[in-house]
């Protein structure tokens, strides 16, 4: 059969297969936190971040970015929040935590952990989303008056996502590293 | 997990093991920044400054930082405000039934006491007061 000119055929690489992956399953955490009850809207624990540090420290900072914006996008899709207010917190506090993560990948790696990054993370996530609400939606100072609780929010979830990463990175290192990621 | 305080400190202590020295520096300086921000942020109805009215019109305005005793000139006599670091008084006045007195210290930005018969007034004010207006 004679190939046609007008078909396109997309050859994914092994970095896109990686990234499919691993974003699959931030995608599946955000879509099983988010049955669960919160006290606070907007306190809640951010489980895929556990995937994003995983990427960064395996597969580095552009992966990453991908895993996080691709999480963003498609849960927003499955939970009907594309585009809704939500959608772009979660944006602004993906782009600012990424963006804090690509400055926290070069603190030298023999005293900061995944620990560190996690928290830091959190705390720009946090940050960048504050930002966006004050800016947008509650154009008034009052929303800065949870900013302790969220950052307790930050402190406890980014230690304790932290920690997950640093171990799932231990369980996972080397050998198996190179067949399928985590 | 096995709920037994040995088997506890060990399920720890095994977390423990993935932080390293820059990790406990960054939660530290994360708990402060939690503790910095609220009481920061949640100091809302804190007052800084006392206004006095007499007759309707303002007699002093002073900083609730050190402590004095004010003598008010009214109709009836003399009222004496007390401040003190962060709160007010009325501690005596010519007023029949002595309202104003017997409120005692104010210490939320908004409080008011008022002494109509001598026509004095103790209202605290601050930045961010959490009421306009504040009287028992």
């Amino acid at each position: 059969m004679t190939p046609s000119t007008t078909e396109i055929i997309l050859r994914p690489s092994a970095e896109d297969h990686r990234v499919a992956r691993h974003a699959a399953a931030a995608i599946v955490l955000t879509v099983a936190e988010a049955a669960i009850p919160l006290p606070l809207p907007g306190v809640k624990p951010g489980l895929a971040n556990i995937i994003v540090l995983v990427v960064l420290a395996r597969w580095g900072w552009r992966e990453a970015a991908w895993v996080a914006l691709l999480r963003v996008l498609v849960s927003s899709l499955l939970l009907g929040q594309f585009l809704a207010p939500g959608f772009f917190l979660s944006l602004a506090g993906s782009v600012a935590s990424l963006t804090v993560l690509g400055l926290a990948m070069h603190l030298p790696g023999r005293a900061f952990g995944p620990v560190s990054q996690s928290v830091l993370a959190a705390f720009a996530h946090i940050g960048g989303q504050l930002l966006v609400a004050r800016a947008w939606l509650v154009p008034h100072d009052g929303v800065f008056y949870l900013v302790p609780v969220f950052a307790l929010a930050a402190t406890l979830f980014g230690l304790v996502n932290g920690l997950m990463a640093a171990r799932l990175l231990q369980e996972t290192s080397a050998p198996t590293a190179q067949q399928a990621g985590v | 997990m096995n709920l037994r305080p040995s088997a506890l400190r060990q399920w720890l202590g095994a977390w423990a093991a993935y932080l390293k020295v820059g990790d406990l520096l960054v939660l530290a300086i994360a708990l402060v920044a939690c503790g910095l921000s609220a009481v920061t942020l949640w100091q809302g109805g804190r007052p800084d400054r006392a206004v006095i009215k007499s007759g309707g019109r303002v007699f002093a305005e002073v900083d609730l930082t050190v402590p004095r005793i004010l003598e008010v000139p009214g109709p009836l006599g003399a009222t004496r405000i007390e401040i003190q670091p962060g709160r007010a008084r009325v501690a005596a006045d010519p007023g029949p039934r002595q309202y104003c007195v017997r409120q005692g210290w104010l210490s939320s930005a908004g409080a008011v006491a008022i002494c109509a018969p001598n026509q004095v007034s103790l209202a605290l004010s601050g930045r961010n007061a959490d009421y306009d207006s504040l009287n028992y």
